[in-house]
């Protein structure tokens, strides 16, 4: 037995007990996870980006694995924010779960739309504002590609909601300079950023000799993409040290999670590792204690950006 | 707690046999006590590959058959095609290996309150979860007949011990290599109408399905049909396995195959929207 290691942690004015959450997309409203574990032994669930309006997503196919990871096509199916606020958020709270709501838009208003229903909603403990979902048609709607329309739309939100509830800004790794974005996000009243969204990707079918997605391009995620998460999160943390930040991309056990901590991450998200074991959080949550323990950390904020001192 | 797979159980099973048969591979896994909450149409998903594997994804299998006895306690039959990299790697286990494996999971057949006169339909292995569905129905008091099809001989799944509970099995192959030269669906309406035919069971192609559907339909016959389309998870969290459905309002929406199915309500399926963009529907 080694010596208790406090797990606890916060983004912004945030606490949560673990540094361990799911992964937007990847845990639907949670309740499918329940079966497996208890929601509250993890650190929150960060539930599957809702936009405004209900919303059937893509054509199948929406899925292929590929190696160490898995391309997805989904395009934000769901139920709209008001049948996800008046089932899903209650049910959450009920469970003992800490909530994170994450929110997709197409338009900038849209996002502010979305912040005032949140706003009115008491108990959610962060807003995932998703400015970088790949599977939309028109790339310009990625808004995290471009400083200043991402810059815009968490200035919309947090006009809204800035100083009740912390704002994340969830970034893609496909720009040029993440931590550019990161600042400008940060100075638009953005409280933290999660890194990474899924990288774009593609996989061709040589029978059909088409593209394999319905959709044709997808959301690379899984073990593969870890690296290039590790390196987003070390720059944003070396550019912006103050600023927290939620990893993930491809964590699959404790190890994983101990590495985008020390590149700089207060806590981490874990979402395709899910859907090859629906145990996955806990065994990384307890793997990752350990880990820490071993290391002589008596608590994950000690470990958090060690790789930079 | 949760009311969505309920009875589902994360558990290590070992494979007691793994047989060729056909172009198939009959694999039964000791599962434990999780084996009484397992019902036809129910699947298992299972983790593929060592520590060292790239294959970060289950594969779902539709349970052929269960049983519960003293030697091996709960177990599962499973017929895999070994097609791609995770069913190979599977095929592959020796007795004794243990596995990783989620189940039940997914909707199961649902049977009649009362005797009736049953179809099941199967094409190439997606005959493997009707022959547990038919020891039910027969013990149920069902008149059960049977149609099974495939691309050629090799590919029709029917033991020997599985037709116990089919009053007739009626075999059809494209290449004519085995059974009628034909389909599935080559003399559906003549099958329905001769045998008076109250519902209809199937698995296989998606094609198939919508082929049955539309004859299904047009008897006014229920079909029950368990559909396949690819997943990553099977427990409901990846949104990647989902079917446009028509609900009882007229509206159009995605349901998951893993939670809402496998086993759906045919002429509920919009076959025709698959695959097809339904934003606007």
């Amino acid at each position: 037995m080694s010596a208790p290691v406090d797990l606890s942690t916060t983004l912004g004015n945030a606490w949560f007990p673990s540094p361990v959450f799911t992964a937007s997309g990847c845990a639907s409203s949670g309740r499918e996870l329940a079966q497996f574990f208890p929601l509250k032994d993890i650190g929150a669930v960060v539930t599957k980006s809702v936009m405004n309006k209900p919303r059937h997503g893509r054509p199948t196919p929406r899925m292929a694995e590929t190696p160490s990871g898995m391309l997805n096509s989904i395009g934000l199916q769901g139920p709209g924010i008001d049948a996800f606020l008046a089932n899903d958020v209650p049910w959450l709270l009920a469970q003992g779960s800490r909530v994170i709501v994450s929110i997709a838009g197409e338009t900038a208003d849209e996002y502010a739309v979305l912040a005032r229903k949140i706003r009115s909603t008491s108990g959610i403990s962060a807003v995932e504002v998703n400015i970088s979902c790949p599977n939309v048609e028109n790339r310009g709607l990625v808004f995290a590609t471009d400083c200043d329309t991402a810059a815009r739309v968490v200035e919309g939100v947090r006009k809204v909601i800035g100083g009740e509830i912390p704002i994340l800004a969830k970034l893609t790794p496909d720009v040029t300079n993440i931590a550019d974005v990161a600042r400008a996000v940060a100075d638009a009243g953005a409280d933290g950023v999660a890194l990474i969204n899924t990288v774009l990707g593609m996989v061709i079918n040589i029978d059909t000799m088409k593209p394999h997605l319905g959709g044709k391009t997808g959301g690379l995620s899984g073990p593969a993409i870890r690296p290039v998460a590790v390196r987003a999160i070390y720059q944003v943390h070396e550019a912006l040290p103050n600023l927290p930040i939620l990893g993930m991309g491809g964590v699959s056990t404790g190890r994983d999670a101990l590495e985008m901590i020390l590149a700089g991450a207060s806590g981490v998200s874990v979402g395709t590792a899910s859907f090859g074991n629906p145990t996955a959080l806990i065994s990384i949550q307890n793997e990752l204690r350990e880990l820490l323990a071993q290391r002589g950390f008596t608590s994950l904020q000690q470990a958090v950006g060690y790789a930079h001192r | 707690m949760s009311t969505i797979n309920k009875a589902a159980a994360q558990v290590t099973a070992t494979v007691i046999s793994n047989k060729r048969i056909g172009a198939y591979h009959q694999i039964i896994l000791s599962v434990g006590e999780v084996v009484r909450h397992c019902r036809p149409g129910n699947f298992i998903a299972i983790q593929v590959g060592d520590d060292t594997s790239s294959m970060v994804l289950r594969r779902a299998f539709a349970i052929s058959r269960t049983s519960d006895s003293a030697q091996f306690g709960g177990t599962v039959e499973l017929i895999v095609a070994p097609h791609g990299s995770g069913s190979k790697w599977l095929c592959s286990l020796d007795e004794g290996s243990e596995v990783d494996v989620v189940t039940p999971l997914g909707k199961s057949f649902g049977v009649p309150t009362e005797p009736a006169n049953a179809l099941l339909i199967g094409g190439g292995y997606g005959s493997a979860p009707l022959f547990g569905l038919a020891d039910l129905l027969k013990s149920r008091g069902c008149k059960v007949d049977m149609v099974l099809g495939a691309s050629n001989g090799s590919k029709i799944y029917a033991p020997m011990e599985g037709k116990r509970s089919v009053n007739s099995l009626k075999i059809f192959t494209e290449d004519g290599s085995m059974g009628d030269h034909g389909r599935v669906t080559s003399q559906l309406d003549a099958i329905i109408t001769e045998r008076n035919i109250e519902i209809i069971y199937s698995c296989g192609p998606m094609a198939m399905l919508k082929a049955i559907t539309e004859i299904a339909d047009a008897h006014g016959v229920i079909h029950q049909a368990s559909v396949e389309e690819s997943m990553a998870c099977g427990i409901g969290i990846c949104m990647t396995c989902v079917l446009p459905v028509r609900g009882e309002d007229g509206a159009i929406s995605m349901k998951r195959s893993c939670i809402d199915g496998p086993v759906m309500d045919g002429s509920s399926v919009c076959w025709d929207l698959v695959g097809k963009s339904t934003e606007g529907f």
